[in-house]
């Protein structure tokens, strides 16, 4: 029998996940009975919550083939960019003040790219094909002397495509440069092992893979070679002196429980939700004509879709589907009316991003929601085009791109 | 973002969806607004040449919810009126009747700039002459 649908239907997994009740009950006795500081040497209270901070280290450093000294907690993947780049900036000033990234990137690397700028760094913004993904020899063309980081996502929060990350560790391996990269969206959700993909320093954060709120991590290389960083944060020098600050402790016993379930149940998650995305790829392309789907298809997060719906505003389209949590590339609330800058980067034109929407299915997606989702889009995005001028422009063989627009 | 009820009655019922054929000298039709800035209106009035009143107006909208009640609602007030009146609409006016935030003020501009952009190509078609300047003055 299928379950009755339960609504609003959250698919916006991209921007938060629920907590996992396991994960839930694995942190509830550190916030009452174990409510020790982790960093208490002379008693018991302390022992017991420097015990469980050390066992999350183990179950994070575990998904990702790391060695838990490598694991510094944080207070999520915002931090983790910040303190990978402007770590590794200041410690390395005097070997180079060159930086490579990608103009696709979250905003915790491009902004904190932007700020070193103005510190008299350079940053060179890769740009980024088609399909999201950068071209290898763009980043080889851009590595010089005073280049010592190379900080490019393994997937986008946006479009899931996951970029070449074992051959950008080869290529920065090679040239003795430092590699960063923001996994924030890929582990847990895909294959990720530290030493295969060669990277030296690797953004996680908790919420991303069904743990709570507030915390993250930095995976920092210990050998081949050791990472140096300066910290960002100074206090009374924990977490090896990269990160002060006393440990949310029941938020790290949250999160190695969340890893430890993603790095057990990964294959079956994975399998689950492409099967479930897949379906809902086929039912939307079954029901509308002209939608495109945005990014690579072959290097992309299971979970993860990414739909232009051509002639179709995608505000208007997220007020026709309000009971349908998703994102939009769209936002369409200022006079600028800025789409999304992922999708330009792409190269998609301009009305095609102001008419996307970002799916991100997940660990409690159902088949029901899917096809609800599926059917209601086709519905909404049916009944928008009989009202969109460009629709019927285009139908009366139109180009829409070389008629003049009157821009404001 | 909320919508006020009367956004949201104009999104789920617009009224006046569709098209007059643009050929006719009686139609005029504005159309304003860029797909890149995420707005297009496609506004169009259908004036009695005997009487200079609007007899039908018909609208077609990509945008967000308030661009499309901001069409909508144009459409309403054009019908009835006679084309010098309907000139006299003003994008504060769209503004006060649908409660629209201070974001989404362009929407009723962009509407005002479609109702004069109907009315000029109509006068164009009749030989009138003089047209009118179709930038609103955005006022609110």
């Amino acid at each position: 029998m299928p379950m009755p649908i339960k609504l609003p239907i959250y698919m916006d997994y991209h921007a938060t996940t629920p907590v996992d009740p396991r994960v839930v009950q694995a942190m509830l006795p550190y916030f009452t009975e174990h409510f020790g500081n982790a960093a208490s040497r002379n008693h018991p209270f302390g022992w017991e919550a420097e015990e469980a901070v050390e066992k999350a280290r183990k179950q994070v450093a575990d998904l990702i083939g790391a060695s838990p000294k490598e694991i510094v907690f944080t207070s999520g993947a915002t931090e983790s960019d910040n303190l990978a780049i402007k770590g590794v900036a200041e410690m390395y000033r005097e070997k180079g003040n060159h930086i490579i990234t990608c103009v696709t990137e979250h905003k915790a690397v491009i902004d904190t790219c932007k700020r070193l700028e103005k510190e008299g760094y350079r940053v060179t913004y890769l740009p980024v094909q088609k399909d999201g993904l950068v071209d290898l020899n763009d980043l080889k063309a851009a590595i010089s002397d005073k280049t010592i980081l190379i900080t490019i996502m393994t997937a986008n929060n946006e479009i899931g495509v996951v970029q070449p990350v074992a051959e950008i560790g080869a290529i920065a391996k090679e040239k003795g440069i430092l590699f960063h990269t923001d996994a924030v969206q890929a582990v847990g959700k895909i294959p990720f092992n530290v030493n295969d993909l060669k990277v030296d320093m690797a953004a996680m954060s908790a919420h991303k893979m069904y743990g709570p709120k507030g915390v993250g991590a930095l995976y920092v290389r210990r050998r081949n070679p050791r990472v140096l960083l300066s910290p960002i944060i100074d206090g009374g020098g924990h977490e090896r002196g990269m990160r002060s600050g006393t440990l949310n402790v029941p938020g790290i016993v949250g999160f190695g429980k969340a890893a430890e379930l993603c790095r057990l149940e990964m294959a079956s998650d994975t399998a689950r939700v492409t099967a479930l995305r897949e379906r809902l790829n086929k039912k939307l392309h079954e029901g509308l004509d002209e939608i495109y789907i945005n990014g690579s298809i072959e290097h992309r997060l299971p979970h993860n879709l990414n739909i232009s719906f051509a002639y179709v505003e995608g505000e208007s389209l997220l007020m026709g589907i309000n009971d349908v949590a998703v994102s939009s590339g769209s936002a369409c609330t200022s006079a600028s009316l800025e789409p999304s800058y992922v999708l330009k980067a792409l190269g998609a034109g301009d009305d095609l991003a102001h008419s996307s929407i970002r799916f991100g299915l997940g660990r409690w997606t159902t088949e029901e929601e899917v096809d609800y989702v599926a059917n209601k889009l086709v519905s909404v995005v049916t009944r928008l085009r009989e009202m969109s001028p460009l629709y019927e422009l285009a139908k009366e063989g139109v180009d829409l791109s070389t008629m003049q627009w009157e821009v404001h | 973002m909320a919508y006020s009820n009367k956004v949201i009655d104009h999104y789920e019922n617009p009224r006046n969806v569709g098209s007059m054929p643009k050929e006719d000298p009686n139609v005029g039709t504005g159309l304003v607004g860029a797909p890149e800035c995420g707005d297009v209106m496609k506004l169009q009035v259908k004036v009695n040449p005997e009487t200079g009143v609007i007899d039908d107006a018909k609208f077609k909208t990509f945008g967000c919810g308030s661009a499309i009640a901001s069409s909508s609602l144009a459409t309403e007030w054009l019908k009835g009126r006679t084309v010098d009146e309907a000139l006299a609409i003003k994008n504060t006016d769209i503004v006060n009747e649908l409660s629209l935030p201070p974001v989404k003020i362009h929407c009723s501009v962009l509407a005002e700039d479609a109702i004069k952009a109907a009315i000029n190509d109509y006068k164009k078609k009749q030989g009138a002459g003089k047209t009118v300047d179709t930038h609103a003055q955005p006022t609110a």
